[in-house]
């Protein structure tokens, strides 16, 4: 049985407590709103996107410590970056979190050659597989504010 | 008046399973109930012994099953205080069975100008099946809304019900545990003119339920919460008003006759039962009632109040202001359902500490999202009680808490 210890890494618990990012972007900010129906997690994803790339990123929403720690990881590794960068890392993540492959249409090479960083402290969250849409949340809701018009 | 519970949990399989060298800690019966030795005998025995359809053969089998069926159908009568047995419809839970009510008579009786009257502390199951047949009919909906601790605020009850066709409500929480006045409530409601329509979910599988006193009009409920098996759930209503109904589904069983030109309903109860029912299902909810009955629902009513008390007690004093428990504070007026909220702790993670010492709790909106949202949460963990669960359970669900206070503690 996998330990408590698996799950909550100093990491995580570190941008539970101080998450990075949070707020909100005034319009014309793209913004997009997650939730998981099974727990009522909550998740808004704010992006300022100028060209190809994310000049600023914010979060808002309430949810576990995953959810948040997840989208906080998220939000410190996107911002400033090329969106193609960015996202070949959401399909990276999503492979660490073992659930890139059910995804049929995501066509195209996942690059492993991508750092990771702090965001393999969320590894342990596989053996947890009910947690698993907590960590995935922020990134399928970055997904659809990458693919949401300008407001 | 009570009985030994540490006994009764001898009773459950289940709870004697050790894991990791721990036993486990079942408080999630609000959603649902962990099953006695005696509902999986009766089943086991009568798939081993008399397994037959219902209602279509002379064969033996045939008649004992149809005689299981329907004994099974007698007994919940008996349970509930029904006034008649065919006012009992088996239907596939208690969602199905508040379905059945908005569709057959709502979609009979319900049109725009017309008003149904909900509370903010409804599960989805009596939510959404009014808010669908709404977006067809044009009618309203009206909502009771909830007092600062977790009650219904019925000051302008009668405002809400004038003009109003139904009322549907429940008689017990399962976020809060607040048990609701049901006999003042439906003789507003009928004074009013309105049918009264009682979830009785959370109620049924914890206390006496007498429909009669309740003078209600419909009343639904589930087998799984009560001990029995899942797959078969209680719609009771006045024999009047299901008579005057359509049916609900069409199909086997639920007519009398068939023609090229149409269709000739059967009698009740079989006009609500369309298809094959739940056979199996229904010789063990009988079997839950039996047990429930040996035991006793004022002993069962007494235990949940003492074991409330305790538990409440315990929390608090250990933890004080650092814990809330939504709902009513006295444990005469609520169920064994305790909605927890941990400062700085999400319910999720506290759900997820309470598992490494094998305690179930349910971490999530139960089914009650505009509740949650009225209550300022995304979610609760909730740690609910029911017969088997003795003092231990709360105890070990009291000292567990302190690691995610230890983890997560700001
Ligand atoms: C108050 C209440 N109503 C309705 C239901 C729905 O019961 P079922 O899922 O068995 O249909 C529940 C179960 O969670 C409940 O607690």
């Amino acid at each position: 049985m996998p330990g408590l210890e698996d799950l909550y890494r100093e990491i995580i618990l570190d941008h539970y407590r101080t998450p990075r990012n949070r707020g909100e972007l005034p319009p014309p900010a793209r913004m997009a709103e997650g939730h998981n129906p099974l727990c009522g997690d909550e998740i808004h994803v704010y992006l300022d996107v100028q060209g190809d790339t994310i000049v600023d990123v914010k979060i808002s929403g309430q949810g576990c410590s995953i959810s948040q720690s997840s989208a906080s990881m998220m939000s410190a590794a996107v911002k400033g970056k090329d969106i193609n960068d960015v996202l070949a890392l959401v399909k990276r993540f999503k492979q660490m979190m073992s659930i890139e492959e059910e995804n049929a249409d995501t066509t195209g090479e996942i690059d492993t050659s991508i750092k990771l960083g702090d965001l393999e402290a969320l590894q342990g969250v596989v053996k947890f597989p009910v947690r698993i849409k907590c960590a995935t949340l922020a990134w399928n809701t970055l997904v659809q504010a990458l693919e949401s018009p300008e407001r | 008046m009570t009985f030994d519970s540490s006994v009764v949990r001898r009773d459950f399989p289940v709870l004697q399973r050790v894991i990791n060298g721990k036993p486990l800690v079942y408080l999630d019966s609000a959603n649902t109930s962990q099953k006695p030795d005696s509902v999986i005998t009766a089943i086991d025995h009568f798939l081993r012994n008399s397994y037959g359809p219902i209602n279509r053969s002379a064969y033996l089998l045939a008649s004992e099953a149809t005689d299981a069926y329907e004994g099974a159908r007698a007994k919940v009568r008996k349970f509930i205080n029904a006034p008649q047995v065919h006012e009992i419809v088996f239907t596939k839970n208690a969602t199905e069975a508040l379905n059945l009510i908005a569709r057959s008579w709502g979609a009979a009786n319900l049109g725009s100008g017309d008003a149904v009257v909900l509370t903010h502390m409804e599960h989805h199951a009596n939510i959404v099946p009014w808010q669908m047949l709404a977006a067809e009919k044009g009618f309203e909906i009206r909502w009771i809304p909830l007092t600062p601790d977790g009650q219904l605020d019925l000051s302008d009850l009668n405002t809400l019900l004038d003009g109003a066709k139904a009322i549907s409500f429940t008689a017990m929480s399962n976020v809060l545990g607040t048990i609701t006045p049901v006999e003042q409530i439906v003789s507003a409601a009928h004074r009013a003119g309105a049918i009264a329509i009682v979830d009785a979910c959370q109620s049924v599988p914890h206390m006496p339920t007498d429909v009669q006193a309740w003078d209600a009009d419909f009343v639904a409920f589930s087998s799984h919460k009560m001990c029995g098996p899942s797959g078969i759930g209680v719609l009771w209503g006045r024999e009047s008003l299901l008579d005057a109904m359509p049916p609900f589904l069409g199909g086997g069983n639920m007519i009398a006759d068939v023609k090229l030109e149409g269709f000739k309903c059967a009698e009740l109860p079989a006009k609500f039962e369309a298809g094959t029912p739940p056979i199996v299902e229904a010789v063990g909810l009988g079997a839950a009632v039996d047990y429930l009955t040996s035991l006793g629902m004022e002993s069962v009513r007494a235990h949940e109040v003492e074991i409330t008390a305790y538990a409440m007690r315990s929390l608090k004093d250990r933890y004080g202001e650092r814990i809330t428990i939504h709902g009513p504070t006295s444990p005469a007026c609520r169920g064994a359902t305790l909605s927890i909220a941990l400062e700085g702790v999400h319910p999720h993670d506290v759900s997820q500490i309470l598992d490494q010492e094998n305690i179930c709790v349910r971490a999530g909106h139960h089914c009650a999202k505009p509740l949650m949202r009225i209550l300022g949460v995304t979610a609760t963990a909730r740690a609910s009680f029911y017969l088997y669960n003795t003092e231990s359970d709360a105890d070990i669900l009291t000292d567990t808490l302190v690691g995610a206070f230890d983890l997560f503690g700001m």
